[in-house]
């Protein structure tokens, strides 16, 4: 067992490194200078020159990143160039709003869609099935910018529900005006993820209900719901459970778009802005953090799979 | 008797109206997509312009015919590298498993970890702006969900009865992956398929909304929504025809994934 | 001037477009109707006297002398004070000089501080202060190279007693004075001045979140005409929808830069003041590179182009056309009647092509920097212009960044739009950049006589023969067809109905302290 964890541990670990790699990788294709969003536009040469050199910036690329991991292992992540603050500093606050959204996200998908996952299954080819059936398509195929910005229009300007523009991390008073505002941003991710789950969930339980052991258990005198719960329903949730942990790295890209639209300074706006401003320490943290997070994730649906199904355990 | 299938047939009705609108918009347009007209700025649906004009006087129905048949190769392009590369990876990976399963996991979780917006750079700033990037980046960030997909269900029948029984016979492994495994797998295959048409639509109109979409000089659905935004509040119709086109281009696609895999689920 | 009058009638559309009770209420651009009285009066209690104001970009630095973004220095204007500073003329007023002369060389000022000017941590401003903060601009921190680039021209700042300060220059500028905007810091702040801005204006500097709000108090002690306000919040919010949504849903009670398409969402419910962005729009053409090496193919595209519906198409009829590359802002140089030098003539146009071998046309690039909806659509608009006369024109989108290493350093381009403004206030800035060797002269102008008439302008210190040279360098600029000069953008502030007092500056400056509650 503990061999195991030291063997996923390892390869979590490799990921990481591919994963930000890639991103310094990125940085040297990228054309800018992170020096321009610091001078401004009627910089010197020396100046530049002056300022690369301060940054490490005249550097091999291998060195920085050997520079940029030695400082990862004793915690530093390095200093903002554009906000000269600790980068860690910088991004702590954030990572909580981009957690909580994403997180509140994910429970919105599944408790949305596994009760009306199961419900189209159960009632396969009936009124509410096709109706949903219907509705899921359509709720799929909003874009999530567009979505936002219905919801901000229905929610924030009809109803009045919450006030839009006025989610602050740094004055927000405790839990409840967190959730009662990210809520809104975690309905726009969640909706048509929550949609595309119900889908992939009806679909594997109906593949599942034509498998030889379920007629099986048919045969043994159990009626249709039985059947579903008992029998089909856990195999069913292979397929969902992959599903959801890579919606995880879906969500998180889409709050990028979501939390520009909600007005919510998460870890998504800052990517965009670190990546326009060529902020690269900011930038290389926050693509390091999404990496560990679809990582974590990724290991937790095999371990899954490796409960919800025994033949695999087995080995 | 087989009972009738109402998602195939509406799938089949939809899909042929939504192709058949991108297909028109490669060849004909009433207006040029990109004619301007002072008088026609904000002009409202008429039998001149069923769907109305945009701030510069466009014509919306011209830019939807156009914007349709740009969203649907890209979509289309996309999930086809996205899809064959990721089933051969994830048939793969799947049935031997081992090291060679490990590394290639990895890497696709760090393609999946990877931000879209700087892969999207990076790709932009290689090919320049245009629908391939596009595709370039949305095709490779595609490839591992699509991977993983193939996996799990290949991690599923690896172990069963048929498939032991056809490696006792001697089958080759990749008749088995193909001809014995690949079949049952179809039923998931296909839904991750018109999902992943469906992501596509959706991805290429975020890429638009940060800028690194098609460039102006192109017309995508995803671009004019974006565009149209702005005016929800004054001109409702710059956004409602692109969104409903969208709607139908997705709608079709997912009844018709539908009908096919009941179809298959009879056999 | 007529296109002055051209913007009161627009003001005044506006304004007639709003319910009657508001009517007469918007920011007028006379500072001498100070609405002290008033502001004492109806102060209502559910806003607690604090306003919220939207801004669409964050500030690249607190730290005054390294801040280079217009919208920063707009909002840190408020907190930090120079010798002088801006007044809404267009000119400079004293700030934390009460007086200053000019030697007649023009090389030697000297400043009288002005007593009882205190900073915000209460500590009384002294010389030591202002020659602190003067030789930081000059570059004492940094390894000599100046923080400002006009400081360069400095070579002594000096502190002869307690209450003067002579700062002599190497060659006469008339313009000097405008980099003494420069924020007055406390000796020895450094660095960490970026961190704990402290200053002498009118409000004090209470927070600051990356991305996400500065907030400022309103300065007790000010030396001057304190503040209305007790407390002004600047909130981040990155996208024009939501930064107007926001407004609608109260959580803003102002928001300033907003684009023309989402302040006509919200015309009626508050009021929008228009102003001009004070900066030249332009398709700027490479000069160095075919086929726009060709003076003929320039002034072709001149012809082409239809200024007017490009304002009527993307800025709803709003902006301010502009001949050459001074904006109306600078009352004094801007040449009006250079807009009329190449009416829109298709035929004209398709002669000057041909003429100069392009019969049919060409094809060519249009770089546009992809964060500005406007230059885009300015873009769209004139690549189907240009179809008229056979030119093909690709729209090439780029990210903003990518913009400036492509575009504006390494000039690898045919032609973008973008536009150009002066970050220091002065017509110098917007005609040095067209001197052939200027390092950031990004589109590649060479004209020998036009070196020489901004030289000569930049250095003289008759403002008469200065006003003559400047003019005659925009002639040149306009009769070179440097590039395809269209607009001076429509700059629009959306405020409460609730709120009065906002006065238009010149430049970028968004002065918080005479906004008041009605």
């Amino acid at each position: 067992m503990a061999k195991t964890i030291c063997k996923r541990l390892g390869l979590l670990v490799v990921t990481l490194l591919l994963v930000t790699f890639l991103a310094f990788l990125a940085f040297s294709i990228l054309p800018g200078d992170p020096t321009h969003s610091i001078l401004g536009l009627n910089a010197t040469q020396e100046q530049i020159d002056t300022l690369r050199a301060q940054l490490g910036l005249d550097l091999p690329l291998w060195q920085r990143y050997f520079n940029w991991l030695a400082g990862l292992f004793t915690g530093n992540l390095g200093t903002s160039y554009n906000y000269d603050m600790p980068v860690g500093q910088l991004l702590a606050g954030r990572v909580g709003v981009t957690a909580t959204l994403a997180g509140l996200a994910f429970v919105l998908i599944v408790v949305i869609s596994i009760p009306l996952g199961i419900l189209c299954a159960r009632y396969e080819g009936g009124v509410v099935d096709r109706v949903l059936t219907v509705l899921n398509q359509i709720t799929m195929s909003i874009p999530n910018f567009l979505l936002g910005f219905l919801l901000t229009f229905l929610f924030s300007l009809v109803l009045r529900w919450f006030v839009v523009g006025s989610f602050s991390a740094a004055t927000a008073q405790g839990i409840g005006d967190w959730l009662g505002y990210l809520f809104f941003p975690a309905l726009a991710i969640a909706l048509p993820k929550a949609a595309m789950t119900v889908k992939m969930l009806r679909s594997s339980i109906l593949g599942e209900m034509k498998e030889d052991y379920v007629r099986t258990a048919y045969s043994k005198g159990n009626s249709k719901g039985a059947v579903l719960w008992r029998y089909a329903l856990r195999n069913a949730m292979i397929p969902v459970i992959t599903f959801l942990a890579m919606t995880i790295a879906d969500i998180v890209a889409g709050s990028i778009v979501v939390e520009q639209v909600f007005a919510v300074q998460g870890i998504g706006q800052m990517l965009v802005t670190s990546i326009g401003n060529r902020d690269y320490p900011v930038v290389q943290a926050i693509v390091a953090f999404i990496a560990l997070i679809v990582v974590v994730c990724n290991f937790a649906a095999d371990a899954l799979y490796r409960v919800m199904d025994p033949r695999l355990r087995q080995r | 008797m087989r009972k009738k299938n109402w998602y195939l047939t509406l799938g089949l009705v939809l899909t042929v109206l939504s192709v058949g609108y991108s297909a028109l918009g490669l060849f004909w347009t009433p207006y040029s997509s990109t004619a301007m007209s002072g008088p026609d700025r904000y002009a409202l649906p008429s039998l001149a312009h069923p769907f109305g004009c945009d701030h510069m006087g466009r014509d919306v129905f011209s830019r939807t015919l156009e914007g349709a048949s740009a969203t649907l190769t890209i979509a289309l392009a996309v999930v086809v590298i996205g899809f064959v590369a990721g089933l051969v990876i994830g048939a793969l990976c799947g049935y031997y498993g081992g090291v060679a399963d490990a590394v290639i996991m990895r890497l696709c979780d760090a393609v999946a970890a990877f931000p879209s917006v700087l892969l999207g750079l990076v790709i932009l700033a290689i090919t320049g702006p245009g629908k391939y990037n596009v595709i370039a980046a949305l095709g490779i960030l595609f490839i591992p969900s699509f991977a993983r997909l193939t996996r799990g269900e290949f991690l599923k029948y690896r172990d069963r009865d048929f498939v032991k029984a056809a490696r006792l016979m001697k089958v080759s492994p990749l008749r088995i992956i193909f001809r014995h495994i690949l079949p049952n797998t179809w039923p998931v295959l296909l839904s991750g398929l018109t999902i992943g048409f469906n992501n596509a639509v959706l991805a290429e109109a975020s890429m638009s909304y940060l800028g690194i979409g098609v460039g102006p000089g192109d017309t995508s659905l995803g671009r004019m929504i974006s565009e149209a935004q702005s005016y929800f509040t004054t001109a409702p119709w710059l956004v409602l025809f692109p969104a409903l086109v969208t709607i139908l281009l997705i709608l079709g696609a997912g009844m018709l994934g539908e009908g096919i895999r009941e179809r298959l689920g009879e056999r | 001037m007529p296109s002055k009058f051209k913007r009161a009638l627009l003001l005044l559309a506006v304004v007639a477009m709003l319910p009657a009770s508001l009517y007469g209420c918007t920011g007028g651009t006379d500072p001498s109707q100070s609405p002290t009285a008033s502001a004492q009066s109806g102060e209502s209690s559910d806003h607690g006297n604090s306003v919220t104001v939207g801004i669409a970009q964050d500030l690249d630095s607190l730290d005054p002398h390294k801040a280079v973004a217009a919208g920063s220095t707009e909002v840190l204007f408020n907190i930090f004070e120079g010798l002088v500073k801006a007044s809404s003329d267009g000119g400079v007023r004293e700030a934390v000089a009460s007086d200053y002369q000019v030697s007649e060389d023009g090389l030697t000022y000297t400043f009288t501080l002005r007593e009882g000017v205190t900073f915000h941590n209460g500590d009384p401003v002294t010389v030591e202060d202002v020659v602190y903060s003067l030789e930081r601009c000059a570059g004492s921190e940094n390894d000599g190279t100046p923080l400002i680039s006009a400081f360069s021209n400095v070579t002594g700042i000096e502190a002869p007693d307690d209450t003067h300060v002579v700062i002599t220059l190497a060659e006469p500028s008339l313009e000097f004075i405008y980099s003494l905007t420069a924020g007055i810091i406390p000796a020895g702040s450094g660095d960490g001045i970026a961190q704990n801005p402290v200053g002498t204006g009118p409000f004090a500097f209470v927070s600051y979140t990356p991305q996400d709000s500065l907030v400022m108090e309103k300065n007790e002690n000010y030396w001057g005409e304190p503040a209305h306000l007790d407390q002004v919040t600047f909130r981040i919010i990155t996208n024009s929808d939501t930064l107007v949504m926001s407004l609608q849903s109260g959580s803003l009670d102002m928001a300033i830069h907003v684009p023309n398409t989402q302040a006509s969402q919200v015309e009626g419910q508050f009021t929008v003041v228009e102003d001009t962005m004070k900066l030249v729009q332009a398709l700027y053409l490479n000069n160095a590179v075919e086929p726009f090496d060709d003076v003929r193919v320039r002034q072709a595209l001149c012809y082409a182009i239809d200024v007017q519906q490009i304002i009527d198409f993307v800025c709803d009829g709003a902006g301010v056309p502009v001949g050459s590359t001074i904006y109306p802002a600078f009352t004094k140089y801007y040449m009006e009647e250079l807009t009329q030098a190449y009416p829109y003539d298709v035929e004209k146009a398709k002669q000057l092509l041909s003429d100069a071998g392009y019969p049919d046309g060409f094809t060519m690039d249009i770089t546009v920097p992809g964060n500005y909806a406007q230059h885009v659509q300015t873009g769209e608009v004139i690549a189907e212009q240009l179809k008229a006369v056979g030119i093909t024109a690709n729209i090439v989108q780029v990210e903003w960044e990518t913009w400036l290493s492509q575009v504006y350093q390494d000039r690898d381009y045919q032609s973008t739009v973008c536009g150009v403004s002066a970050s220091d206030m002065t017509a110098r800035e917007m005609l040095i950049r067209y001197v052939s060797d200027y390092q950031n002269n990004f589109i590649n102008f060479n004209d020998a006589e036009y070196d020489q008439a901004v030289t000569d302008g930049i250095t003289t210190l008759d403002e008469a023969e200065q006003e003559t040279l400047y003019k005659r360098a925009e002639t040149i600029l306009s009769e070179q067809a440097a590039s395809v000069w269209l607009q001076d953008l429509c700059d629009l502030t959306v405020m409460s109905p609730d709120l009065d007092g906002l006065i238009l500056y010149r430049t970028y400056v968004l002065d918080m302290s005479t906004i008041y509650y009605k």
